[in-house]
C-alpha cells in the first residue's frame, strides 16, 4: 500500500467529520493496519478532535492499530461453528502458527484472529484465510489449507 | 438506459422484458450465497458459464443469491421444473448440462433420503423445502442480484408503482397498519405505528432506515436477502419513505461481506439509473436517495440508537436520552429503522392486500418469518414459514432432526439475548408472544439445535463472553454486571462453582435486567433466565459436584 | 415561571418543562445519589445509580432521574427496596474497581453494599467520563479518552495532547471520584514525555492534600 492511495482517502473526506468511520474503513482494507501517524492526519483533515479517532479506532474490532501478517487467517467463533467445533479447529490453528488469537507473528506470515459469525453457519466450522472461506474444516483440514500459504 | 419517467413507462418496459424471455429456455441457476460460496460455488459456477457459452441460445446460466439449502451446497436448481441438484463439483458441470439440453434429470445429483432412499427431484417435493411458504426468498433462485431487470421479470417494483400511482401516502400506511406488519428484528413492534410516530413527528427532514446489520450469533437470513434480492428491500423502504414522508435513507450493513456489498452497491446504482431513485421519482414527484453505511463490526451497532450514532460517525454508543429515535434519532431528527426483513415485507403488503398478509400467520403474529436454522441439525440453512408453524415442523420436517441420530437437547432462540427451551415443548408454534413467554423470545429468528451432549453451562457462559466482548461499555450494570455475571459462570463451567453463586446470578440478573441503559444489558440474562427455568438442576449439580465434568 | 407539578417522595414538587427529575429534586432539597453527573456537562447516563423509581398513569418503571424529564402528574419514588437493591448492586460492582473511593464508601454504608462481594479487580477508575467530559466539552482540548468497548473499555490521556495542554491545566483530576485521572496522567508523562515537565504542579499540594496517590497498572496505549 503505497502513501498516496492513504493520502487519496484522506483528501477524499477532507472537512468531512462525519465520513471518520468511512475513512478508517477505507484506510483499514487497503492498508489492514491504522498507523498512529496515519491517524494523526486523519484527525486533521477531517478535522476531528486525535482522541476521537482513537477512540473509534479502538472500540471497533475490525480496526487494527498493529501491523498484520501476509495472510489474516480468522476462526469463526460464533455460536453454531461454536456447537460444531470451534474449539478444536482454533486449537490447532493456534499449533500450526505458533500464535494465539490476535497475534502475529514475528516473520509477518500469519496474523490470528476470532471473530462471531459469518453468516454462512451451515458449512461451519470455518476458517477464512485472507477472505476466502473454508468450509467444514477440521483440524486436519486446517493444517493442511494453512501449509499452503507461503 | 435512460430513465423511466412514468408507471406507464416502467410497465411498458416490464412487457419488453418478459417478451424477450422464453419461459420454456432451461436456465441454471449457482448459488453464490454465503454458505455454498465457501464451498467454492464460485468454481462451479464459472465451468458453466464456460460450458454454457457457446451454448448461448439454448441454455441460460445465472449466478444467484442463497436458495435456502446452504447444507447442501454448492446448489444448483434448472428450470423449467426447479430441478434440485445438490452438492455440484466442478466436474458434474458437463453432465448436468447434457442432461438439461435434453430435458432429463442427473439421478444421482438429486435428493435422496438419508433413510429410506427415496429420490426428490422437484424443488416442491425435496422435504427442506416442501414445508416451507416461500413468499420472500422464494424469488433468490430466479434472480440475478446484480440485474435489476431480473427483478422487473419477477414483478419487482410493482408495488413501488402501485403505491405512488394510486394510493396517498395516508394510504399507504393505513394498509401497513392494518397488514399489522411487526418488526422482524427482535421486538416484534408494529411496523405501521412506528412509521405513524415517524410520520407525525413536526420535523420536516425525516430518515428511514434499513436495518442489515444482523449482528445475533447464527442468524443469516437477512445478508441472505439483502445480497440474494436487495431491490425487494429497497422497494420496501421506497414505499415506506413515500408513506412517511422522508427524503433520504440509509442502509446500515455488514462490512464483512464483499459480495453483500458489491450487490447492494450495484442495486442502488441501477435503481437510480432507472429513476426509481433520486428526484421525481417514476414521475410522481415524489424524491428519494438512499446511502449506504457499514457497521465495523460490533454487536451493539445493531441497536437503534447506536446505529444512528454510528451513522452520523460517532462511536455506537445507544443513546441515554428518554425520547424515541422515530421522534429523535439521525442528527435528532424522526427517524424510522426497521429491520431487513420487514421491509422486504412491504411490497407484497402494497401489492396484495393487507387482507391476504392477515390470512397467513397466526392470531398475532401475520405473515412468514425466515429462520436461519443452524446449530446441530441435519439441515441447516435459511427457511421461511407462516409464524405459527410449530417448532416440530421446522426441527425435524424441515430440519431432518438432530445430527449424527443424536437426540435433541434444547432450542434455542434469539442469540444472546434469547434463550433456550427444552426440547418436550417442541410443539411450540412460532410466534412472537407465544415464544417470549416461554422464556425463548425469536429475536431475529436465530434458531439453534442444541443435541444432548449440549453443556447447558457452556453454553450461558459462552453468550455471556459474546456479549461483554459485543457491549459497548458505558454503563456500569451492564458492564460491570455481566463481567461479574462471566466470572462466576467460569468457574462454576470449571467446576469450581461456590455455593451462593446461583443467588448471586440471580440478582445480578435482576440488577442487569433493571438498571441498564439498552437492551443489550436488559436482556443480557435473559438465556440465563431461560436456564434457570429449564435446567436449573444442571447448574445446581455442577456446583455441588464441584468437577468439571457435567453430571 | 413554574408549570409542572409532580410528586417526588410524597412532596408536591414545582418544576420547569425541560427540567430532569433530578434537577426537580435538587431543587426541592431532596437528595438522589450520583455518580457521572456533573451540572456543567451533559447528562451521560452510565453510573446508573441515580435511578429511581417513577409511576404514571398507573405503570411503574425505573429510570435515571439525571435524564429522564418532568411530566405532569408523574409519581416519583426516590428510595423504595428496588432502588435500593439496584443501588447497593451497583455500588458492589464499583467497588470491585475502586475500593477506597471515599464517594463510594460513604453511600455503601448508606445502602449496605458489601465492598468484598465481588472479586476484585483494582483498576481504580470507574469510567465515569466525568474527565473525558470535561476535557472535551468545557475545555475543548480532548486530552482524555475512552478507548476499547465492552468490559475492556478504560480511559487513557492522549500522550501527543496530554503533553501540550494538560501541565498547564490539571482541572479534571478534582472532579475524579478515585483519583484516577492524576494518577493515569501521571503514567502517561513518565511513560511518554519523562522529564520534560519545567515548573512544579501548580496544584501538587492541593491535589496531594485531595487525595493519596494510589499504585497504578499501565495502560496500553
Ligand atoms: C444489542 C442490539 C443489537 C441489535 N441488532 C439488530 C440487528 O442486527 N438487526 C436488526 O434488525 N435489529 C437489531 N436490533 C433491534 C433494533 O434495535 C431495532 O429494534 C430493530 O432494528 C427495529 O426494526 P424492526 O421494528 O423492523 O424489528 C438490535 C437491538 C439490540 C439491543
Ligand atoms: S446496556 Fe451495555 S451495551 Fe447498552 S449502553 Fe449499557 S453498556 Fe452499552
Ligand atoms: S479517571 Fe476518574 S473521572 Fe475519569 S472516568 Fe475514571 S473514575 Fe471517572
Ligand atoms: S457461527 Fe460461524 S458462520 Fe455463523
Ligand atoms: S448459500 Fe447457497 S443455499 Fe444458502
Ligand atoms: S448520575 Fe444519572 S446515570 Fe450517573
Amino acid at each position: 500500500m503505497c502513501e498516496k492511495d492513504i493520502d487519496g482517502i484522506i483528501e477524499k473526506y477532507r472537512g468531512q467529520p462525519s465520513s471518520l468511520i468511512h475513512a478508517l474503513v477505507e484506510i483499514q482494507h487497503a492498508n489492514h493496519w491504522l498507523p498512529r501517524e496515519v491517524m494523526h492526519r486523519v484527525a486533521e483533515a477531517l478535522e476531528v478532535p486525535f482522541a476521537q479517532v482513537m477512540q473509534i479506532a479502538s472500540f471497533y474490532k475490525t480496526f487494527s492499530l498493529t501491523p498484520k501478517g501476509r495472510h489474516e487467517v480468522h476462526v469463526c467463533t460464533g455460536m453454531t461453528c461454536h456447537l460444531r467445533g470451534a474449539a478444536k479447529l482454533l486449537a490447532k490453528v493456534e499449533e500450526v502458527t505458533g500464535l494465539k488469537a490476535g497475534e502475529t507473528d514475528a516473520e509477518s506470515k500469519f496474523t490470528v484472529e476470532t471473530g462471531a459469525c459469518l453468516g454462512s453457519c451451515s458449512i461451519g466450522p470455518e476458517l477464512i484465510v485472507d477472505g476466502k472461506h473454508y468450509g467444514r474444516m477440521t483440524p486436519e483440514k486446517a493444517e493442511a489449507v494453512l501449509n499452503s500459504y507461503e | 438506459m435512460p430513465r423511466l419517467q412514468s408507471a406507464a413507462e416502467l410497465e411498458k418496459y416490464r412487457a419488453q422484458i418478459l417478451a424477450g424471455r422464453n419461459p420454456a429456455k432451461p436456465c441454471i441457476a449457482v448459488c453464490a450465497g454465503a454458505a455454498c460460496d465457501g464451498m467454492d460455488s464460485a468454481a462451479v459456477a464459472a465451468a458453466f458459464v464456460a460450458a454454457g457459452a457457446p451454448l448461448g441460445d439454448k441454455i441460460e446460466v445465472r449466478t444467484t443469491g442463497c436458495h435456502g439449502y446452504c447444507e447442501k451446497g454448492p446448489n444448483v436448481v434448472v428450470t423449467p421444473g426447479d430441478i434440485c441438484y445438490f452438492e455440484v463439483q466442478p466436474a458434474d458441470v458437463p453432465e448436468i448440462i447434457a442432461a438439461t439440453l435434453k430435458g432429463e434429470v442427473v439421478e444421482r445429483l438429486v435428493y435422496h433420503d438419508p433413510n429410506t432412499g427415496a429420490k426428490a427431484v422437484h424443488m416442491n417435493e425435496v422435504p427442506f423445502y416442501k414445508h416451507q411458504t416461500r413468499l420472500l426468498i422464494g424469488d433468490n433462485p430466479k434472480i440475478d442480484p446484480m440485474r435489476i431487470d431480473d427483478y422487473l421479470a419477477v414483478g419487482g417494483y410493482a408495488a413501488l408503482v402501485k403505491a405512488l400511482s394510486e394510493m396517498t401516502p395516508d394510504q399507504v400506511l393505513d394498509e401497513v397498519k392494518k397488514a399489522n406488519l411487526r418488526g422482524r428484528g427482535g421486538g416484534g413492534f408494529p411496523a405501521g405505528s412506528k412509521w405513524e410516530t415517524t410520520k407525525n413527528a413536526p420535523e420536516k427532514i425525516k430518515y428511514v432506515i434499513v436495518n442489515g446489520h444482523e449482528g445475533e450469533s447464527a442468524a443469516f437470513m437477512d445478508r441472505a436477502m439483502l445480497t440474494g434480492n436487495p431491490h425487494k428491500i429497497l422497494e420496501g423502504l421506497i414505499i415506506g419513505a413515500y408513506a412517511i414522508g422522508a427524503q433520504k435513507g440509509f442502509m446500515y450493513t455488514r462490512h464483512d461481506m464483499p459480495l453483500l456489498e458489491k450487490h447492494v452497491r450495484n442495486a442502488l446504482a441501477q435503481a437510480k439509473e432507472y429513476g426509481l431513485l433520486g428526484e421525481n421519482i417514476l414521475g410522481s414527484g415524489f424524491s428519494f436517495d438512499v446511502e449506504l453505511h457499514f457497521d465495523v463490526g460490533i454487536f451493539v451497532s445493531g441497536e437503534s440508537s447506536a446505529l444512528m450514532r454510528s451513522i452520523e460517525g460517532n462511536p455506537p454508543e445507544p443513546r441515554p436520552k428518554y425520547i424515541r429515535t422515530s421522534v429523535s434519532g439521525i442528527w435528532d431528527k424522526p427517524s424510522n429503522l426497521n429491520n431487513v426483513e420487514t421491509w422486504a415485507n412491504v411490497p407484497q403488503i402494497i401489492s396484495k392486500g393487507a387482507e391476504w398478509f392477515t390470512s397467513i400467520g397466526s392470531e398475532k403474529s401475520k405473515g412468514t418469518k425466515l429462520i436461519s436454522l443452524s446449530g446441530n441439525v441435519v439441515n441447516s440453512g435459511v427457511v421461511e414459514v407462516p409464524m405459527g408453524t410449530p417448532l416440530r415442523t421446522l426441527v425435524f420436517d424441515i430440519g431432518g432432526g438432530v445430527r449424527d441420530g443424536k437426540t435433541l437437547k434444547a432450542i434455542h432462540f434469539g442469540g444472546a439475548m434469547g434463550g433456550s427451551i427444552p426440547a418436550d415443548l417442541i410443539d411450540a408454534p412460532l410466534d412472537f408472544d407465544g415464544m417470549s413467554k416461554l422464556g425463548a423470545p425469536i429475536g431475529a429468528g436465530g434458531l439453534l439445535l442444541m443435541d444432548e451432549d449440549t453443556d447447558m453451562v457452556e453454553v450461558a457462559r459462552y453468550l455471556m463472553d459474546f456479549l461483554t466482548k459485543e457491549s459497548c461499555g458505558k454503563c456500569v450494570p451492564c458492564r460491570e454486571g455481566m463481567k461479574q455475571m462471566l466470572q462466576i459462570l467460569t468457574r462454576i463451567t470449571e467446576g469450581k462453582g461456590q455455593q451462593g453463586d446461583l443467588e448471586r446470578l440471580e440478582d445480578l440478573i435482576q440488577v442487569t435486567g433493571v438498571a441498564s441503559l439498552c437492551a443489550l444489558g436488559k436482556t443480557s440474562g435473559d438465556p440465563l433466565k431461560s436456564m434457570f427455568r429449564y435446567f436449573k438442576p444442571e447448574y445446581e449439580a455442577r456446583i455441588a459436584a464441584g468437577s468439571g465434568e457435567p453430571k | 415561571m413554574t408549570d409542572i407539578v409532580l410528586n417526588i417522595d410524597g412532596k408536591e414538587v414545582k418544576a420547569k418543562a425541560g427540567m430532569t427529575v433530578l434537577e426537580a429534586a435538587q431543587q426541592a432539597g431532596i437528595y438522589i445519589p450520583t455518580l457521572c453527573h456533573h451540572e456543567k456537562l451533559e447528562a451521560f447516563g452510565g453510573c446508573r445509580l441515580c435511578m429511581v423509581e417513577v409511576e404514571s398513569r398507573g405503570w411503574t418503571s425505573y429510570v435515571v432521574s439525571c435524564l429522564y424529564p418532568v411530566a405532569k402528574d408523574i409519581v416519583v419514588r426516590t428510595r423504595s427496596p428496588k432502588v435500593d437493591n439496584i443501588r447497593k448492586v451497583l455500588i458492589e460492582e464499583l467497588l470491585a474497581h475502586a475500593p477506597d473511593a471515599p464517594e463510594l464508601v460513604k453511600m455503601a454504608e448508606e445502602y449496605g453494599s458489601d465492598r468484598n462481594r465481588f472479586a476484585r479487580e483494582a483498576s481504580f477508575c470507574v469510567l465515569c467520563g466525568l474527565c473525558v467530559r470535561y476535557c472535551d466539552e468545557v475545555k475543548q482540548k480532548n486530552a482524555v479518552s475512552f478507548f476499547d468497548n465492552g468490559s475492556v473499555r478504560q480511559i487513557a490521556f492522549v500522550p501527543e495532547v496530554a503533553k501540550k495542554e494538560c501541565w498547564e491545566c490539571q482541572e479534571c483530576f478534582a472532579l475524579c471520584p478515585t483519583s484516577y485521572a492524576q494518577a493515569a496522567y501521571l503514567l502517561t508523562e513518565a511513560l511518554a514525555f519523562p522529564g520534560q515537565r519545567k515548573t512544579p504542579a501548580k496544584s501538587a499540594k492541593d491535589l496531594a492534600l485531595k487525595s493519596r496517590m494510589i499504585p497504578i497498572t499501565p495502560v496500553a496505549m
